[in-house]
C-alpha cells in the first residue's frame, strides 16, 4: 500500500456515471492535449498513400482519392494517454482496419504501423481486426487537423493511445512482435489501459 | 515555481532530459500522478521543479503543502527519447518555453559537469523578467553556452535582449544555421514547441534532428 502523502486531500474524481470508464490512474479532461516525438510532418494529400507491406512488397495500396472512397464510419470513443489524461465520447471518422486487411489478403500474426516522420508502433494482428481499429481522417466533425495526426492516424481506442499513431502512412505485415518507438524507448509491448500496462515490465 | 530536491534510498540514476512521476496518495486511498522532467544533472541529487497551476491536483501540493522531511512515492526515470548525453555532440540547440527550460537545464548542467564542450545555445521564451528561472545559473557565462531570452508580455526597463513570442524570424537570427548539422531540443507548452519545431524544420533542419517535449496545459495538473 502507497504511504499516505501528509495533507494531500483529492479536489477532483470523475462523476459516478464515468468512473467505470476512466481505466485506473488516469484523469478526464476536455482539452485534447499533443504529445508527440517530433516536429508535426505535413504531406499533401497528392502525394499521400496508405499501404500494406510485407517483407518488402507491397501488397496493396491506395491514394487519398481512392482512400476517401471506401466506406467509411462514424466512431465514438474514450481515449486514454499513457500521461494519464483521458477523454471521453471523442468522435471520430474512418475506414475500418478490417475493410483494409480484407482487400490485401493477409496471413500475419501483427503488424507494424509506419508514419511519416519516422514513427512505428507494433500491433498484435488481433487488436486491429474485429472492429477494434480504423484509420480515422476526421475529429469532432472536420477533417483531422495535422497537430492530432492529420491528414489520418491510427485509430486503437482500447490501447493507450500511443499505439494509435499518427500521421500513418501504412501495416506492415510481421512475423514477430517487435518493438516500435515508444516501445523501444521503454513503454508496454501492449499497452493495455485497463491493465496499467505503460512502461516495459508493468 | 518550486524545486524540490528528492532523496530516494534507490535511485538508479537518470539521464539529463528525462522525466519521473510522482504519486500522492489520500488517506481515502485516493491517487493522482503526474510527470515532471527532472532539473538536476547526472550524478547529482534528484530535483524536480514544479509550476504550481492554480487549478492543479497536485502542483498546489507539491509546491505549498510539502515540507523538508515528508515522504513522496515516485517512479522512474522516465524516457528514453528526449535525452541527450555528450557522446550525441552538437552543436546544441535548446528552445525553452516557460517551464520547458527544466529539462534543458538538466541538459546544460550534465553539459557542463561532464566538461563537454559541444557549442550550445539556448534560447528561453518567457512571459516577463519574474517569470525566468534558474535566472542567477544561467546568467553564468560558460564556455561554448550562448544565452539568449525573448520576453514576451512584458519587459523590464532598458531590456536589450529580444521580445515577442518565438516565430521564424527570430529562430533564423538566434539558431544555429542548418548547414552546422545542429542538434536541436524543443520543450514547453503544444503551441511553442508546435511553432518552434515547424521554424526549424523550415530553416532546413532535417525533422529527425529536432526532439520536442511538449507540456500537457490540459488543466488536470
Amino acid at each position: 500500500m502507497s504511504p499516505v502523502s501528509r495533507g494531500f486531500r483529492h479536489l477532483r474524481r470523475a462523476s459516478d456515471e464515468d468512473a467505470d470508464r476512466v481505466p485506473p490512474g488516469q484523469y478526464v479532461t476536455d482539452g485534447f492535449p499533443v504529445l508527440s516525438a517530433g516536429p508535426t510532418p505535413h504531406t499533401p494529400l497528392g502525394k499521400w498513400t496508405f499501404s500494406i507491406t510485407q517483407a518488402g512488397q507491397t501488397r496493396k495500396s491506395w491514394t487519398w482519392q481512392e482512400f476517401q472512397a471506401l466506406p467509411a464510419e462514424t466512431i465514438t470513443a474514450d481515449i486514454h494517454c499513457v500521461t494519464r489524461w483521458s477523454k471521453l465520447g471523442t468522435q471520430w471518422r474512418g475506414v475500418p482496419v478490417d475493410t483494409l486487411l480484407d482487400q490485401a489478403e493477409y496471413d500475419a500474426p501483427y503488424v507494424m504501423a509506419f508514419c511519416d516522420g519516422g514513427y512505428t508502433t507494433n500491433l498484435p494482428i488481433a487488436d486491429v481486426t474485429g472492429g477494434q481499429a480504423w484509420v480515422a481522417f476526421g475529429y469532432d466533425g472536420g477533417p483531422l487537423e495535422a497537430e492530432h495526426g492529420g491528414p489520418a492516424r491510427l485509430l486503437v481506442p482500447h490501447l493507450y493511445f500511443w499505439k494509435s499513431a499518427k500521421w500513418v502512412r501504412g501495416l506492415d505485415l510481421r512475423g514477430t512482435d517487435e518493438p516500435g518507438f515508444w516501445e523501444r524507448y521503454g513503454y508496454h509491448i501492449y499497452g493495455d489501459p485497463w491493465r496499467e500496462q505503460r512502461y516495459a515490465g508493468d | 515555481m518550486v524545486t524540490i530536491e528528492l532523496g530516494p534510498p534507490h535511485w538508479a540514476g537518470h539521464r539529463a532530459g528525462q522525466h519521473l512521476e510522482v504519486r500522492l496518495t489520500a488517506e481515502d486511498g485516493y491517487t493522482a500522478e503526474r510527470e515532471y522532467s527532472i532539473a538536476s544533472a547526472p550524478g547529482e541529487p534528484v530535483a524536480i521543479t514544479v509550476e504550481r497551476l492554480d487549478d492543479g491536483e497536485v502542483s498546489p501540493y507539491l509546491t505549498r503543502e510539502l515540507r523538508a522531511g515528508d515522504e513522496l512515492e515516485l517512479r522512474g526515470p522516465v524516457g528514453g527519447y528526449f535525452v541527450w548525453e555528450p557522446g550525441d555532440g552538437g552543436p546544441l540547440m535548446l528552445l525553452a518555453g516557460g517551464s520547458g527550460i527544466v529539462p534543458l537545464r538538466s541538459i546544460l548542467r550534465h553539459r557542463l559537469r561532464t566538461g563537454s564542450d559541444v557549442p550550445t545555445r539556448l534560447l528561453y521564451s518567457s512571459r516577463s523578467w519574474q517569470d525566468v528561472i534558474y535566472r542567477d545559473e544561467l546568467g553564468q557565462h560558460h564556455d561554448g553556452v550562448q544565452v539568449s531570452y525573448t520576453l514576451t508580455r512584458s519587459q523590464p526597463a532598458g531590456w536589450t535582449d529580444h521580445t515577442g513570442r518565438i516565430d521564424s524570424a527570430l529562430l533564423a537570427e538566434v539558431a544555429w544555421p542548418a548547414e552546422a548539422n545542429p542538434l536541436a531540443y524543443i520543450c514547453g507548452p503544444t503551441s511553442f514547441v508546435e511553432t518552434a519545431a515547424a521554424a526549424l524544420v523550415g530553416l532546413g533542419y532535417p525533422p529527425e534532428r529536432v526532439r520536442t517535449e511538449r507540456f500537457g496545459g490540459t488543466g488536470g495538473h
